[in-house]
This record gives structure tokens, C-alpha cells and sequence, in this order.
């Protein structure tokens, strides 16, 4: 498949590939080599220029709008600017998904504080994503990703704004995460960060291209998630 | 209980900022309920008129018997009285009093006017049924019959021209309240359309999560529920105290007419009520409105 903003030249071009479900893919490449586009055609904030994308087995370019919110839910992102909603505290940020599927109050609380426990941010459940430094954000940014559990979780340079240690700790929940089933897509510039999940997989894009330095891509998955 | 992506829980409300009464809006929507109010209140008094000139006029008329002898002009009086009686279709007949036309003369005359030697009509007042009164021309040539200088006025036509302003005020009045109607609903569009600019970052955010289109609008349709209920709230209490002043002032008048344009209960509870169709009006505009524009949106 292709993307084009507008009409300049396209971002990406000709990109074909699978993700294998259960899978951890590492997405790298300089900026501007088009891996936010990507990630947005992943998580359905925009349909490709042409082309055929089917996620969860299913074709999403030509899929209804209507249909689109029920395939969210099953996507968890991590935004490079975090997009986290500046008059929620870090707690209403963290259940805004489990809210949007329609969990009851009374069942939010002990997720969303074990969430933010677990990033580090248990003491900061009250504060509002201004009082926040960019770090704390970014781990607020990433437990609303993971509370719901999703089946594919998109992380757009998730460890940027962290230090090395909760680098760590972050990348370990997300290999959680994948353990338990969740296929995950990390798009970085931090090579060392690949080197920490052994089982990954490395896409890289480059100039709205794909290459496969890892072959993965050449050995198409069985059960392709997208 | 499986979770619903229908609808947020109750606790949801701060996933918009509420800008209730420090935002122009609800100022707005209570101007716009203010004058609805009034217009309204206008055009139900002036019903109220209506219907009280024509039970005091419809189908009514008065014969006057200008008669300079009196003897003569109380014979001839007599006389009509006891024709019209004879005639079908008219329900009652009745001259007016010494006292009453001592009352009717009062305002040119002044008290004690209405002297003995002074030659004044007599009038006698009638009521028909509807036939009756679509065939007056019956009752004319019976009452020119008895008595020559007699005249009937048909009351009705006397005030037709009033009872056309009335009308036409009527529908001044219901022509402003669709207005008003309309600018409110204008009103509630840009309000959607500014709030939905606003809050453009969260709503990409809750879409990117899945939440649906009738979500994020009943977000919005609470959001602009509560503004139209203040402000209807407002402008209803507003209109209610101006028009308890204007029917002090009126009824301090003294005037017939005035005075008959008053509320009544039914039209009170008319007037109440419009605060609740504009809670209702707004919600579904709003509802309309943010469903068009995120129909825009992936």
C-alpha cells in the first residue's frame, strides 16, 4: 500500500508486509522516513492512498466507519506527543479506554491504580498532565495504552522522554504484555532498546520504504495480525 | 456485567469542560428565552383578548332609538323589545338602565351629566345565535318595521377593525417566537461547532480509542443540556418578573381591554414549558450538529 498527504509525493510507497500475531516488531529508521505515518495507518487514524491493509483478519480500507471504533478498542497507541487530555488528572487519563468501552466506575479503580503504580506514577493519580515533566507523561501516555489489554499495542517512540532505568522497566511490561498475547510495534531511534527484547523483530523504514534487516518479512507468519 | 461502548458512566462529565455560566452561551440562550418568553406571553394575551371581545361583541348588537320625545322614544323602545323577542335566534334582549348610561356617558359628559331634559338614544342590547346574526338583515327590516329612527349597530363590526390588529399582532408575536426558535438553534449550531473546535485534541483522542460518534455527542449534548437549562432557567424567571410588572401597571389602568389580555393559568404552564422545549431543541441540534462533523472525520 501507498500514503499521500495531499498531493506531494507519497510518504510511503509500496510497503507490503505481516505482522505475525503474538509477535514484537521494533520499527526504526531516521526521521522522516515515514514511521508515524505507518503507526497512523496501524492504529486507523488514516486510510492508505491506495492499497490493502487487513488487520485482525479483516480489510480496513474499504471497512465501514461505523465499524472502526470496535477495532480501536483492540488497538492500544502510545502517541509520540502523548495526546493526553490536559484537564483529566493522570488517573482519568489512564481510564479514558476502559471508559470509552463502557467499564463501570466501581470497576476502574483498582487497574487504573495498579497501572499507575506500576509506572511509577501511583503518587501522582491526582495531577494534571501540565504538572506533569514530560517523562511522567510519557508513562501516563503509556498505561492508558496497556490498561485495556489491547490485541496490538503501537508505541511511537515510547522511551524518548524516560530514563534508562524506567526505559527498562517499560520496555518489561510491554515484553509482558507480549507474553500474554499482545502484538506489539515500537517505533524508536534507540538500538539499544532492540537489543533488550531478543525474540524482536526490526522493520526499518526508510525514505517511505520498508527493508527487512532481519528477514522477518521474508518468512511471512502463519497467522498475520496485519 | 460485559461492558457497553454505548454510553459513558455518570462520572464522565469532566471528559469535557463543563463552561457553564462563566461562557457566553448560556447568557446567550437566556437572552434568546427572554425574549421567546415575551413574545410568547405577547401573543397568548392577545388570544386571551380575542377570545374576550368576541364573547363580549360575537354575535351581538344594539339597536339605539334616537328619539327626541321621550315618551315616544320609550314607547318605540318597548315596542323593538318586544319584537326582537318574537324573532328566532335571539337569545336575549335587554335595555340599558338609567345608570348604565349615566356610566357610558360619564367619560364626555361627566358625573351627573346625564340630566333629565337632556335627549339621549335608548339602547337596547341583543344576543343572537350564530344564524341570527349571519341573517341581521332580518332583524333590521323587523326593527325598521316598529320603529323607523331606530338604528341596529352590529358591535362586531365596530371592533373589526380592532379585532384585526389583534389578530395581526397574534401573529407578529407567533412569528417571533419561530424566529427566536431559530436564532436559538443558530445559536446552538456555532456553540457546537466552536465547543467542538475546542475540545478538537480530546475528541481525536477518544476516537483514536475507540469511543463512537453518539458517545462523543451525547458528551457535547450534555454539555449544551445544562447551558440551555441555565439559560432558559434565567430568561423564563427574567420574562416571568417583567410581565408581573407589566400586569401590575395594566391592571392599574383600568382599562377593559388592556386588562382582558391577562395569563391565564394554562398559559403560565405554556410559558414554563418553553424552557423545557429549548433544553430539548438545543440537545437535538447539538446532537445533529456534532453527528455531521464527526461524519467528517475517519
Amino acid at each position: 500500500m501507498g500514503l499521500r498527504y495531499g498531493t506531494g509525493a507519497e510518504t510511503l510507497s509500496d510497503l507490503t508486509f505481516s505482522l505475525q500475531e503474538g509477535g514484537f516488531y521494533f520499527l526504526t529508521g531516521a526521521s522522516g522516513a515515514g514511521k508515524t505515518s505507518l503507526l497512523k495507518l496501524l492504529y486507523l487514524a488514516q486510510r492508505p492512498s491506495r492499497g490493502l491493509i487487513k488487520l485482525f483478519g479483516e480489510d480496513i480500507v474499504t471497512m465501514p466507519r461505523k465499524r472502526l471504533p470496535g477495532f480501536r478498542r483492540r488497538i492500544g497507541v502510545v502517541f509520540q506527543d502523548f495526546r493526553l487530555v490536559r484537564h483529566l488528572s493522570a488517573f482519568d487519563n489512564v481510564a479514558l479506554p476502559l471508559r470509552v468501552a463502557g467499564v463501570e466506575d466501581k470497576d476502574l479503580e483498582t487497574p487504573v491504580r495498579e497501572m499507575l503504580n506500576w509506572v511509577g506514577l501511583g503518587h501522582r493519580s491526582s495531577a494534571r498532565p501540565a504538572t506533569l515533566s514530560g517523562g511522567e507523561q510519557q508513562r501516563v501516555a503509556i498505561a492508558r495504552a496497556v490498561i485495556a489489554r489491547p490485541e496490538l499495542l503501537l508505541a511511537d517512540e515510547p522511551t524518548g522522554n524516560v530514563d534508562p532505568e524506567m526505559a527498562k522497566r517499560l520496555l518489561h511490561l510491554f515484553d509482558s504484555l507480549n507474553k500474554l498475547g499482545t502484538t506489539v510495534v515500537v517505533a524508536t531511534h534507540d538500538v539499544h532498546l532492540i537489543a533488550r527484547i531478543g525474540r524482536s523483530e526490526m522493520l526499518r523504514l526508510d525514505r517511505g520504504q520498508i527493508s527487512d534487516p532481519t528477514g522477518a518479512l521474508r518468512n511471512p507468519p502463519r497467522a498475520p495480525i496485519a | 456485567m460485559k461492558p457497553s461502548p454505548r454510553k459513558f458512566g455518570t462520572a464522565d462529565r469532566g471528559l469535557l469542560p463543563e463552561g457553564r455560566i462563566t461562557g457566553p452561551m448560556p447568557w446567550v440562550l437566556a437572552i434568546m428565552m427572554f425574549l421567546t418568553v415575551l413574545a410568547a406571553a405577547a401573543g397568548l394575551g392577545l388570544g386571551t383578548a380575542a377570545r374576550s371581545l368576541d364573547a363580549d361583541v360575537g354575535n351581538s348588537i344594539t339597536i339605539q332609538i334616537v328619539e327626541a320625545n321621550p315618551d315616544f322614544r320609550n314607547a318605540q323602545a318597548r315596542i323593538v323589545i318586544s319584537e326582537l323577542q318574537k324573532i328566532p335566534g335571539v337569545t336575549s334582549v335587554r335595555r340599558l338602565g338609567e345608570e348604565e348610561m349615566a356610566r357610558l356617558l360619564e367619560p364626555w359628559l361627566g358625573e351627573g351629566g346625564l340630566e333629565a331634559d337632556l335627549p339621549v338614544p335608548a339602547l337596547i342590547d341583543a344576543d343572537l345565535t350564530a344564524e341570527a346574526y349571519s341573517n341581521l338583515q332580518i332583524i333590521r327590516d323587523a326593527v325598521a318595521a316598529v320603529a323607523p329612527s331606530a338604528r341596529v349597530d352590529d358591535n362586531a363590526q365596530w371592533l373589526a377593525p380592532l379585532a384585526k390588529l389583534i389578530a395581526a399582532l397574534r401573529w407578529l408575536a407567533a412569528g417571533l417566537v419561530i424566529l427566536m426558535v431559530g436564532a436559538t438553534a443558530a445559536t446552538v449550531v456555532l456553540a457546537a461547532r466552536a465547543s467542538l473546535d475546542t475540545h478538537r485534541g480530546t475528541i481525536e483522542v477518544l476516537h483514536l480509542m475507540g469511543a463512537t460518534d453518539v458517545q462523543v455527542a451525547r458528551l457535547f449534548q450534555r454539555r449544551i443540556a445544562l447551558d440551555a437549562l441555565f439559560g432558559g432557567a434565567v430568561g423564563l424567571v427574567t420574562a416571568a418578573a417583567v410581565l408581573l410588572v407589566i400586569g401590575n401597571r395594566v391592571g392599574a389602568l383600568g382599562s377593559e381591554l388592556l386588562g382582558s389580555a391577562g395569563l391565564p393559568l394554562t398559559s403560565w404552564l405554556l410559558l414554563g414549558a418553553l424552557p423545557v422545549g429549548g433544553v430539548f431543541l438545543a440537545m437535538l441540534v447539538a446532537r445533529i450538529t456534532i453527528l455531521r462533523a464527526l461524519g467528517r472525520l475517519l
